[in-house]
């Protein structure tokens, strides 16, 4: 592919830098990322994607923008209240740049539909709120061999960390099991301070790039926690579980596990 | 000077907020019973029958405790001990 003038304006910010160039450009322009959720941080790495030209954004969520999204979901607006999220994202970013295009899946993601949904994608961001979802899309991931960038926010605290199968760890290395309902409280019950998931959004958008470039070194092996009321990042240690129940050299979860049908009947 | 000790934003409530405490030096695991005498509850949030629960992990100056010597990990004073339980937030799937 050549690139318009337009084209070349667009993305000139990018084109100059030397570890992007035209050709880490186009690498950008045909890359294909699944973004799971378009919530808190669904919008800020879609809007940051869209924004640099990705080629192909694939969304999944199966709600409507309400009021209470607004203080911190981004790609929502009055205008699109009551809508599906995912359209509303769809709008937001293709109207930003009509260079991407961005598949809305206003549905659930499941055991049953998440490998045939991801199969033909080269990077997954997850931005979801729950634990069934986070550890499916961990395992689904690491049996389809797709690297995995993870943002997960509360109150005033985000974790950002990047999962590359066969090379570094994976999400059940860092915590091998979703804890029990109940046990840790969700974003309705504890708050969230809406600019955090900017912050997390962008590092993940930076690291999707990065993996799409080739360029730098990801959150391989590390977590980042960033604390927004003491303003500082850090970084832990996450070494490969030699015993990891799915990433090790003899797993023991061979399937994907529904964790929802047992989360829904405790809660 | 104590072993310093970081509390996770969902175990905040047990401290009152605070997001530093102090710990005693000795293992991990006295050192999270001897908290849970001070902020009743929090032992149970991480460990259960003497063992860290799965989803939260704890480090010593940024190295996981699963890799060092576990519960029996002994920390000295000027160490940090950071507490890590998984969080989820994010957008309703």
């Amino acid at each position: 592919m050549e690139f318009t003038e337009d084209q070349l304006q667009r993305y000139s910010r990018h084109i100059i830098l030397p570890e992007v160039g035209g050709k880490g450009q186009k690498k950008i322009a045909h890359a294909k990322v699944f973004i799971v959720g378009a919530g808190g941080l669904g919008c800020p790495v879609g809007y940051y994607l869209a924004a640099a030209g990705v080629g192909t954004i694939a969304m999944i969520d199966n709600d409507n923008v309400e009021l209470s999204n607004l203080q911190r979901q981004i790609a929502h607006s009055m205008k699109t209240l009551g809508k599906p999220k995912v359209e509303s994202a769809k709008n937001t970013f293709e109207s930003l740049n009509p260079d991407v295009n961005v598949i809305a899946l206003q549905q659930r993601i499941s055991k049953d539909n998440i490998l045939d949904l991801i199969k033909d994608y080269d990077v997954l961001v997850d931005g979801s709120d729950n634990f069934p979802t986070r550890y499916l899309v961990n395992d689904a991931c690491v049996m389809l061999k797709k690297p995995l960038v993870s943002g997960a926010i509360l109150r005033f605290e985000g974790q950002v960390t990047t999962v590359v199968p066969g090379e570094g760890h994976c999400y059940r290395c860092l915590f091998e099991e979703p804890p029990p309902p109940g046990l840790v409280p969700s974003c309705q019950e504890a708050g969230v301070l809406g600019a955090i998931t900017g912050v997390v959004g962008a590092l993940q958008a930076t690291e999707v790039l990065k993996l799409i470039l080739g360029k730098g070194d990801v959150l391989k092996g590390t977590l980042l926690i960033y604390d927004a009321l003491k303003t500082t990042f850090r970084r832990v240690r996450v070494p490969r579980n030699p015993n990891c129940p799915v990433c090790s050299d003899n797993p023991t979860i061979t399937e994907l596990v529904d964790y929802d049908a047992e989360y829904c009947a405790r809660q | 000077m104590a072993v310093k000790v970081r509390i996770p934003t969902p175990l905040q409530r047990l401290t009152q907020g605070q997001e530093e405490v102090d710990g005693t030096p000795g293992t991990v695991i006295a050192l999270i019973n001897d908290l849970d005498k001070r902020f009743p509850g929090m032992g149970e949030r991480i460990s259960e029958a003497g063992k860290i629960r799965r989803f939260v992990n704890i480090y010593v100056n940024e190295e996981d405790i699963r890799f060092l010597n576990a519960e029996e990990t002994v920390v000295k004073d000027g160490d940090e001990v950071s507490i890590v339980p998984a969080i989820a937030g994010g957008a309703k799937q």
